[in-house]
């Protein structure tokens, strides 16, 4: 029963997008755009500033930060 | 400029431009989806061929905007690691919680709903097909609401308490943030402007059909379902407009002064409708305006529904008035000074490994201990302006402020007045004067500088913060240093350009075919088709 739901699912998106007609121009723009937004922009453009910090020496770096701010 | 004004400065230039170009999506999904779950609602109701046809169409104009715009708000949550981590890492969970479970909402709800939306009309029953159709749309509103209850936070501060050990604020009553009067506030006066904007792009599209004597059917009566969601959404947002106001002068009332470019507080102040601003700084005492408009004790009654109410001027915020119970701002910086101190103090400790310190500055910033309740109440709370230069640095930028309250204001009233008047020669079968369909289409662009105008009030106007009175923006940026930021701020400027290009190409396209499916002549009404069955 569990598996025939699963199947029906399956069934329904797999269909849907085999029927697509002006869809299928939209989703090849959605996955050029997931590529370049996680592929390229987050992995070479936006690393986060503290991501080889633990959560200790986050707050210890933040705390440095916040009582002696550049000026 | 130095370096860190720099920073600030890049990081915020390119926050409002991928915020901006986040709000072209959002708020045509939020009421596009409504609408199309209406139209639904009557081929349901009625089982008229027609109905279906257009939901369909409309369908599938939001179906482009929502794939263009999707996950256009992520980059948004990389600016928050990158150039704002002081900032992301001191909120803490306040924006965790919120942003999870929009995540889930937006999953569960749009992703699934949207996919019976568009894949099942002829594979799911209708009653369910309706119900996808009105969950696509409750999910989308869901969705803002979140990211509305992070926002709000950040513009009025409740329900957290900051740990010095871990510099995070952590939730201590997630009801408190969820339902903050700024928040709630908030999520209406957004939705119901995503809706009228819905509302206005339906009535200018389907105007263009009529310009061009097309699909005369399925545009009138779009015009008339739009024209009454419209004008229900917009005669909401003067009532949450109204409701914004009382709760900022409450809350942010330096944002309100510099509004209305109010610099010296009274009671039964004025409200300037329009006015000139001057350039620059003016002298104590001189009128900023070279002309102005302005209306006696308005602005007492839009801010406090008492027309007797003092309006706190920026002068008097700035400089105190002892007379209301304002704190002058150089005091609030010599406050948020001491909390500064009590946070290098405990840094200080730590590297000595003083526990018994570490311990005692601690208890400063816990609400459950005595001396955490009088430490947060009359130094944390200030915090941020001990980050401040000057006490004119809490000022936020009065002519921008000021101009685009009064673009929003007067665009909403602008369409206000075309709800009724489109809704009056709907019903008088008057919709086909060129002028009125003229008006209709080129109001499009209006409703979203009207939103965009909002927004600049919204977090210009609460400039210099990040955080109200806690985190301005200058102790909020990261440690780096400008090259990558803008760099990437000229990516966007491309990305975003091509992205909108696509976008109004593929849209523009798809209104050009019309709505496809059964032609309109082969479309006959129920009842019609009753009749001409017993003629027969």
């Amino acid at each position: 029963m569990k598996r025939n739901i699963l199947c029906r699912a399956w069934r329904f998106y797999a269909d849907g997008f085999a029927r697509m007609t002006w869809g299928r121009g939209l989703w090849l723009l959605v996955l050029i755009k997931l590529f370049v937004m996680f592929a390229i922009l987050r992995l070479f453009f936006f690393t986060p500033h503290m991501k080889n910090m633990d959560d200790a020496r986050q707050a210890d770096y933040v705390r440095e930060q916040l009582t002696h701010p550049r000026q | 400029m130095n370096e860190i004004l720099e920073m600030v400065d890049w990081s915020r230039a390119q926050f409002a431009m991928t915020a901006m170009y986040h709000w072209l999506f959002v708020p045509l999904t939020l009421g596009l989806a409504f609408i199309c779950a209406i139209m639904e609602t009557q081929y349901y109701r009625t089982g008229d061929l027609h109905w279906k046809r257009t939901a369909k169409f409309w369908m599938k104009l939001f179906g482009i905007n929502f794939a263009v715009g999707v996950v256009t708000g992520i980059i948004l949550e990389f600016q928050f690691g990158t150039n704002w981590s002081n900032y992301a890492h001191f909120v803490g969970d306040i924006f965790g919680a919120p942003l999870a479970i929009e995540g889930i909402v937006a999953f569960f709800l749009e992703s699934t709903f949207i996919a019976v939306m568009f894949f099942g009309w002829e594979r799911v029953s209708k009653r369910f097909h309706l119900v996808s159709t009105w969950m696509v749309a409750i999910g989308a509103s869901l969705s803002a609401l979140w990211i509305l209850i992070a926002n709000a936070w950040m513009q009025y501060p409740v329900g957290t308490a900051f740990n010095i050990a871990t510099m995070r604020n952590e939730m201590t009553d997630f009801w408190a943030v969820a339902l903050s009067p700024v928040a709630i506030n908030k999520f209406l006066h957004t939705a119901l402007s995503g809706y009228m904007l819905g509302a206005v792009f339906v009535m200018g599209v389907a105007a263009w059909f009529l310009l061009r004597g097309r699909e005369e059917r399925m545009a009138l009566s779009s015009i008339r379902i739009a024209a009454w969601f419209g004008g229900a959404a917009v005669v909401l947002l003067a009532i949450t407009g109204d409701r914004s106001g009382v709760i900022m002068a409450e809350t942010q009332p330096m944002k309100l002064a510099a509004m209305e470019a109010h610099y010296d507080g009274a009671r039964r102040a004025p409200l300037v409708v329009i006015g000139a601003l001057k350039a620059g700084e003016t002298a104590d005492g001189e009128d900023p305006f070279h002309f102005k408009i302005k209306i006696p004790a308005l602005l007492s009654v839009a801010s406090r529904h008492d027309a007797d109410a003092f309006v706190p001027g920026i002068n008097d915020l700035v400089g105190g008035n002892a007379e209301y119970g304002l704190m002058p701002i150089s005091e609030k910086m010599e406050r948020g000074r001491v909390a500064i101190a009590a946070m290098s103090e405990y840094s200080a400790a730590k590297r000595a490994g003083d526990r018994e310190t570490m311990q005692a500055v601690a208890e400063k910033f816990d609400p459950l201990t005595p001396v955490g309740k009088t430490f947060l109440q009359d130094y944390y709370s200030h915090l941020g302006y001990g980050y401040l230069s000057s006490p004119e640095d809490a000022i936020p930028p009065v002519g921008l402020t000021f101009f685009s309250f009064r673009v929003m204001v007067g665009l909403g009233v602008w369409f206000i007045l075309l709800f009724a008047a489109t809704l009056w020669m709907s019903y008088k079968k008057k919709l086909d004067r060129r002028w009125m369909l003229h008006t209709l289409l080129w109001s499009i662009p209006l409703a979203y500088i009207a939103g965009m105008a909002g927004w600049i009030v919204t977090e210009v106007g609460r400039q210099p913060w990040t955080i109200q009175d806690l985190l301005p923006t200058v102790a909020a940026v990261s440690g780096t240093s400008t090259g990558p930021v803008m760099l990437t701020f000229f990516i966007f400027v491309v990305l975003f350009t091509v992205l909108l290009v696509a976008e109004i190409r593929i849209m523009t396209r798809q209104i050009g075919r019309g709505p496809d499916d059964v032609p309109p002549e082969a479309i006959i009404p129920p009842q019609l088709a009753k009749t001409e069955e017993k003629q027969a």
